[in-house]
C-alpha cells in the first residue's frame, strides 16, 4: 500500500487574530502554528493502514518554510517521507491552484492506493481540497470519513451526514477526507521526532512540477479582511431564579421576537 | 438561459430548507442582475419538487429523474451540475454548505473551471459583479471576496440567507436532462441517526449544554428544556469527548457550524472552539454560574445562576408560555 497524506500548517485555533495593514491579511508573526487537526486524523489512518498492510506513507505539504513543521510532525508520527511545495508563486493560489499543485505533485508519485486529507484546513475552513484533487486526478471521492475498511482493490468508508450514517464503497485509489471521530492521533515520540530529521523532504518548485503563474492563477481574490462587527452589549437579568427566568421569556418575546 | 443556477438538494423526496434559502437568494441577485434563476433537481421520483422551487424564485428547473438517481453519488451529481453549468453558462452557481453542498461542490467547481468560495454568509452585487462575505479563522475574521471570471460560485451557509416569500402562482419552466449513472464511489447503506431529532444545521432553536451539567445523568435538563423550545439539543465538545452525549450533536470548530435565531447555551464556558460554530446566532443567550465565562462577551442575553436551579424553572416557565400562546 502506497498512501499518500495531504497536510497543512494553520493558526492554533486559540491564536489571536489581527488584520495586517494591507487590509487582506493576517499578521503572521504572533501566530502560533500547528498541524490542522483534521489532518493529523488523516496521518494517523494512513499509519494504521500501514502498520496493518505494510507500505509507506508519503506526506505532500504546500506553504512557505515555515510549514515545514508540519511535515515534520507527521513525519515524527512516523510517516516514511515527504515533499514540501514551496514557491512564492504559491502565495497567492486560491484554493484551486493550490489543488492543482498538489495533485501535480501527487501524480508524480504514482502509482498509489488512497490520497487522505482532513475534511477541512482549519482557519480557511474551505472543505474544499479533497473534492478538488479527487476531480483534477480522475479518482472516486469519499469526504468526511469516520471509519475506513481496506478489502481487495476497494474501500468501505463510513460517513456522517445531517441525521443519518453511510456506508459507501469506492474502487482504489481514491481520495478520503478524515472528520473527527475517524481515530485518535497518536503523539510523536521522542524517538519518532529524533527519526523525523534524518527521514526525507523533497522540495519542490512551481517550476519543477512545471506549473506556470498562468496555471495558479487566482479565480477568487480576498478584498477585505476585518475583525467580526462588535455584538450589541449584553443584557444581564438580575434577580432570583424565577424572576430571572420569567425576565428571560419576557425579553426573547417582547424585545427579540423570537417566541 | 439562468443567469443564476442553484443545486436544489433533496433528501427522500424532501427539498432542503436550505435549497429554499440558496434559490431565494439567487432571485435576489438575479433580480439585482437582471437574469433569470434555475435550479437543479436530481433525485428519482422528484420532479413533483419543482413548483415549490418555481414557488421560490426559480424560473427553470432542470429535472434528472431516474430510479437510478435515488441515492447521492458525488461523481454523478457532479457530472449533472457541469451539464447544466454548460449548456447555461451562468454567472453565479450556488450550492447548500451542507454534508452533500460540501462533497459536491469542490468536484464541479474543478469540472467547470470556477473559482468556489465556501460557506458564504453574505452576498452582494457590485459593479455588476458578485462579492462575498465569508468568516474566516474561526470567524474571528471576515473576509470581503471577489471572482475573477464566470461562473461565480457560492456555497452557502444554511440558516443565514432568508427564506423569500412563497408564491405558489409562480411557475418554472422544466427542463428534463438525462445523465450518465456511473460511479466509482457510491452509498452502499444509509441508517438514520437521528429519527424524529431535529437537525442542527437547519433549527431556527437551538439549546446546547456544557460540562457545567456536572455528568450524563443530568444532560436530560437540556433536553427537556429543548423540548420545551421545540429546539434542537447541541453540545460542547468537553461532553462528547467525555462521551455524555452523540458526537453529532457537537457545535463548534470540529463540529457543527449552526446559525438559529436563538441559540442557548446551559454550563458552557464559550471557547473561541465553540464559539467558531455558533457566533453567527442572530440571539445567543448564556446561563453559566460564572459571570466571568467568556460565552458572557458574545450573548445577548445573560442569567448569572445554576443550570441545576434555572433550567428546571425555565422548562416549566417555557411550556406555560408555549401552551398560553397555543
Ligand atoms: C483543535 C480544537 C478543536 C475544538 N473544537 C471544539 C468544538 O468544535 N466545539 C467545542 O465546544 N469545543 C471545542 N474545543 C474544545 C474547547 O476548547 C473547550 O474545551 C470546550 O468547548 C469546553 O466545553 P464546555 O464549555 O462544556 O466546558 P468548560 O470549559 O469546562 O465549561 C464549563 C462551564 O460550565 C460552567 N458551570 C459549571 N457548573 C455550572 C452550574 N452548576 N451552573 C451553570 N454553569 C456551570 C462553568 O462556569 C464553565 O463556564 C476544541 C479544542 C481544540 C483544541
Amino acid at each position: 500500500m502506497k498512501i499518500i497524506v495531504c497536510v497543512k500548517q494553520v493558526p492554533d485555533t486559540e491564536a489571536r487574530i489581527r488584520i495586517a495593514p494591507e487590509g487582506n491579511a493576517i499578521v503572521e508573526s504572533d501566530v502560533n502554528w500547528i498541524v490542522s487537526p483534521y489532518d493529523e486524523f488523516a496521518v494517523e489512518e494512513a499509519l494504521r493502514i500501514r502498520e496493518a498492510k505494510g507500505g509507506e506513507v508519503v506526506l505532500v505539504g504546500l506553504g512557505p518554510e515555515r510549514g515545514q513543521a508540519a511535515l515534520r510532525s507527521g513525519l515524527a508520527m512516523g510517516a516514511d517521507s515527504a515533499v514540501h511545495l514551496k514557491d512564492p508563486l504559491f502565495d497567492a493560489a486560491d484554493t484551486a491552484g493550490i489543488a492543482r499543485a498538489l495533485a501535480t505533485a501527487i501524480r508524480a508519485l504514482a502509482p498509489f492506493d488512497l490520497v487522505f486529507t482532513g475534511q477541512q484546513g482549519v482557519g480557511g475552513d474551505n472543505s474544499q481540497i479533497p473534492g478538488l484533487l479527487a476531480e483534477m486526478l480522475d479518482l472516486p471521492q469519499v469526504t468526511m470519513a469516520v471509519k475506513v475498511e481496506l478489502e481487495e482493490g476497494k474501500a468501505l468508508v463510513n460517513r456522517e451526514v445531517e441525521g443519518a450514517h453511510e456506508v459507501w464503497e469506492t474502487s482504489l485509489p481514491a481520495v478520503v477526507s478524515a472528520q473527527k471521530g475517524l481515530n485518535e492521533p497518536r503523539y510523536a515520540s521522542l524517538k519518532g521526532i529524533m527519526a523525523a530529521k534524518k527521514k526525507p523532504i523533497d522540495v519542490k518548485d512551481a517550476a519543477a512540477l512545471g506549473l506556470q503563474a498562468a496555471d495558479l492563477a487566482p479565480r477568487t481574490k480576498v478584498v477585505a479582511l476585518e475583525l467580526p462587527p462588535p455584538r450589541p452589549p449584553i443584557r444581564m437579568i438580575e434577580g432570583d431564579a424565577d424572576t430571572q427566568v420569567k425576565e428571560l421569556l419576557r425579553l426573547l418575546h417582547e424585545e427579540a421576537k423570537v417566541i | 438561459m439562468a443567469g443564476i443556477v442553484t443545486f436544489a438538494e433533496q433528501r427522500d423526496g424532501k427539498l432542503r430548507r436550505a435549497s429554499l434559502e440558496a434559490v431565494s437568494e439567487a432571485r435576489r441577485l438575479a433580480d439585482a442582475l437582471g437574469t433569470t434563476v434555475g435550479a437543479v433537481l436530481i433525485g428519482s421520483g422528484v420532479e413533483g419538487l419543482a413548483d415549490e422551487l418555481a414557488a421560490h424564485g426559480a424560473d427553470e428547473v432542470y429535472v434528472f429523474d431516474d430510479a437510478a438517481l435515488s441515492r447521492y453519488a458525488t461523481e454523478v451529481w457532479a457530472r449533472a451540475m457541469a451539464q447544466v453549468v454548460g449548456d447555461a453558462k451562468p454567472k453565479a452557481v450556488l450550492v447548500p454548505f451542507t454534508a452533500m453542498g460540501k462533497d459536491l461542490a469542490p468536484r464541479l467547481a474543478a469540472k467547470v473551471g470556477a473559482g468556489l468560495l465556501s460557506d458564504v454568509v453574505g452576498l452582494a452585487v457590485k459593479d455588476g459583479r458578485l462579492e462575498a462575505r465569508r468568516p474566516m479563522y474561526a470567524g474571528k475574521a471576515y473576509a470581503t471576496v471577489r471572482w475573477e471570471g464566470d461562473p461565480q460560485m457560492a456555497t452557502l451557509r444554511a440558516n443565514v440567507f432568508a427564506l423569500g416569500a412563497r408564491d405558489a402562482a409562480r411557475k418554472a419552466e422544466v427542463v428534463k436532462g438525462t445523465v450518465d449513472t456511473a460511479a466509482r464511489a457510491r452509498a452502499t447503506a444509509i441508517h438514520a441517526t437521528a429519527e424524529g431529532k431535529l437537525e442542527l444545521t437547519e433549527a431556527q432553536v437551538i439549546v446546547s449544554g456544557g460540562r457545567g451539567l456536572k455528568g450524563p445523568e443530568h444532560f436530560h435538563l437540556v433536553e427537556e428544556l429543548g423540548g420545551a423550545f421545540g429546539a434542537a439539543v447541541g453540545a460542547s465538545r468537553a461532553v462528547v469527548d467525555a462521551g455524555w452525549v452523540d458526537h453529532q450533536m457537537q457545535v463548534g470548530q470540529t463540529g457543527k457550524t449552526v446559525s438559529p435565531t436563538l441559540y442557548v447555551a446551559c454550563g458552557i464556558s464559550g471557547a473561541i472552539q465553540h464559539l467558531a460554530g455558533m457566533s453567527t446566532s442572530k440571539y445567543i443567550v448564556a446561563i453559566n454560574k460564572d459571570a466571568d465565562a467568556p460565552i458572557f462577551k458574545v450573548a445577548n442575553y445573560g442569567i448569572v445562576g445554576d443550570v441545576f436551579e434555572i433550567l428546571p424553572k425555565l422548562t416549566a416557565q417555557a411550556k406555560a408560555y408555549f401552551a398560553a400562546k397555543g
